[in-house]
């Protein structure tokens, strides 16, 4: 290179340059395969910092429910299944996971039904003003929470004498989840291309055989993310039951579980463990089933 | 459009012309049949408890007594009372700390970070990741509590094992960034789940031109994927940062302690309301809340309806 400024050189000059790249394009392959095994192994190690990070706290759930003397430090348990015998003697435990579970599904019937048939009405009707209600459901849902209106909801439910009863508790669960169940699924809806309703309607089927046989398996991602999220906001609310229900008879899982380790003096871990294992599994069962089954993604329709 | 006006058969076009918009035959009056179920459930249990709140916040409602047999119309004193009140702000302040990090900054940045680093493995690995952040928001929230009460606990929690900081009360000397990092452990996955779909539905042909012309990995995500996912970010920003201005599971692990250093908005109204038992109080700070979700969600939608027009 240093040997380029002058012109008077034999012409071999001008030819060595081109001799020289073959080592350097060399050099730069291995510089380039080398930062991609080390991006690989860095990318690998941070990932699993992440994953241990998101593990940890769930370590003491997996493991302390099967130990004999639970303690609050992670340890390899003294294997035994008598915290579950335990568990199943404790008339309030297993009556709440009932309970739970009665309200999760029975609102989520609800949700699931009316909230498909307004979003499938919504996306296919122009109704006047439609956007309108739409972002006004969706402003709805934002500002109206379970904890801004904790007193007003109490009050009506009172009113209506729907205290202490299921009745009230799932419209009101109802009631706030609706608007964004609405919201995903008409945009959900809207994404499904509307060719298969024509030719669904030209073979003579109607509005209604049309949303289940048509609308509903292409939607059905959507539907199903939406019921398992109806289901795991109710299982885990705590709450509109813990407001608007009295009795510990009634009392959903999600309560029983607080005042277990609240109110008794000294926590009882072998119930608390057993417990709390108790209540999560059904829904990350279901979650994880469901999961695997549908791939749980808001795909956005088959594009036409 | 014009040409078939002409035409004499104008009863063949309606519906023809109906079917366009409306392609499976449900008629304007079915549809409303279709919306009714779900609005009346709405209007009673959503937007009724909202205008009664109102009421509510300008009486002297209490829990027990006589005012709550009988409440009186005081006006604008709950709201002076409120707004004089240096623990009112202190809350309020406490509220945008916790929805900063924990939602608009740790959710959202983590949520897509996973779902962008877990688009192109496949395999266990992928469904590892995706099920231990989906699990932790799967688990119900007392549960979850729980968990971080253990694993955060002074003598014996599994952190302090780790780190070696035996005796260390996280939840007493660091309440704030406990219940932060609570809350993205808890609704990564929302956020995770979301950005990975949508960058599923980023059209791959574009991803590949952009690698043909040489765009590096941050070109291809400033320049391809954010455009083709925009709406995904603006739903999944809006609902976060609501969801976390409003949740209430922060006080399941600190109970706003200590000192109130965790009383969070939400967490404020329950103490107010319930163990204070001022639900007229209670109720106009419930209004103030109402009112700051709603310049929140109002600018969004803006936001996103100045998108969608464009």
């Amino acid at each position: 290179m240093t040997s380029t400024p002058t012109p008077t050189s034999t012409p071999t000059s001008t030819t060595t340059p081109p001799v020289a790249p073959p080592p350097n394009v060399r050099k730069v392959a291995a510089n380039a395969s080398l930062r991609h095994f080390l991006s690989r192994v860095a990318f690998a190690i941070v990932m699993t910092i992440v994953g241990v990070l998101f593990a940890l706290p769930m370590v003491w759930l997996v493991l302390a429910p099967f130990d004999a003397t639970p303690s609050l430090t992670l340890s390899w348990p003294d294997w035994t299944l008598d915290n579950f015998a335990r568990l199943f003697e404790n008339p309030y435990a297993l009556r709440s996971i009932g309970n739970s579970l009665l309200l999760g599904v029975a609102t989520m019937v609800i949700v699931v039904g009316f909230g498909a048939l307004a979003a499938y009405a919504m996306s296919r009707i122009r109704i006047p003003g439609r956007d309108g209600i739409l972002y006004g459901l969706l402003l709805l849902s934002s500002i109206v929470t379970g904890t801004a209106a904790m007193v007003p909801t109490f009050q009506i439910i009172t009113q209506l004498g729907l205290i202490n009863s299921y009745t009230g508790v799932v419209l009101v669960l109802a009631g706030g989840i609706l608007p964004t169940v609405i919201f995903i699924l008409k945009d959900f809806m809207d994404s499904i291309p509307k060719s298969y309703e024509e030719s669904a309607r030209l073979y003579g089927a109607g509005p209604f055989r049309i949303l289940r046989d048509v609308v509903a398996p292409i939607a059905r991602p959507g539907l199903a993310f939406i019921a398992i999220w109806t289901i795991v906001q109710v299982w885990g609310n705590f709450l509109v039951p813990f407001i608007l229900l009295r009795s510990p008879d009634l009392q959903p899982a999600a309560v029983v579980m607080y005042t277990f380790y609240t109110e008794s003096g000294q926590a009882d871990l072998r119930l608390i463990s057993a417990f709390a294992l108790l209540f999560s599994a059904p829904v990350l069962i279901i979650y994880f089933v469901v999961n695997r089954r549908y791939g749980f993604r808001f795909h956005g329709g088959i594009k036409s | 459009m014009t040409t078939t006006v002409t035409t004499p058969a104008g009863s063949a076009i309606a519906p023809r012309r109906r079917r366009a918009d409306d392609v499976a035959g449900l008629g304007k009056a079915r549809a409303g049949i279709f919306v009714a179920p779900a609005l009346i459930i709405i209007g009673l249990f959503l937007l009724f408890p909202a205008v009664w709140t109102i009421w509510l916040g300008s009486t002297d409602y209490r829990l027990t007594g006589l005012q709550a047999a009988s409440p009186e119309f005081v006006g604008l004193d709950n709201y002076v009372e409120a707004l004089t009140d240096p623990s009112f702000w202190n809350s309020l302040w406490l509220t945008l700390i916790f929805v900063l990090f924990s939602g608009i900054i740790g959710q959202t940045l983590i949520g897509f970070g996973l779902a962008w680093s877990v688009r192109n493995i496949h395999g266990w690995t992928k469904s590892l990741i995706e099920g231990l952040v989906l699990a932790a928001w799967v688990i119900p929230a007392s549960v979850a509590s729980f968990l971080w009460l253990v694993l955060l606990d002074r003598r014996s929690g599994t952190v302090n094992g780790l780190l070696g900081t035996q005796g260390t009360a996280w939840l007493i000397d660091h309440p704030m960034e406990s219940i932060i990092i609570f809350n993205i452990w808890v609704g990564t996955a929302f956020s995770m789940q979301l950005f990975s779909s949508a960058l599923s539905a980023v059209p791959p042909s574009q991803i590949e031109s952009a690698k043909m012309v040489g765009a590096s990995g941050w070109q291809q995500l400033r320049d391809v994927i954010v455009p083709n996912i925009k709406g995904h970010i603006l739903t999944n920003t809006l609902l976060i940062t609501l969801w976390t201005f409003n949740t209430f599971t922060p006080y399941l692990v600190t109970a706003g302690g200590p000192n109130g250093k965790t009383e969070i908005l939400s967490v404020y109204i329950y103490e107010t309301a319930i163990p204070g038992g001022q639900l007229g109080l209670g109720a106009a700070i419930s209004l103030i809340m109402l009112l700051i979700n709603l310049v929140i969600a109002l600018a969004y939608v803006r936001v996103s309806r100045g998108r969608t027009k464009r």
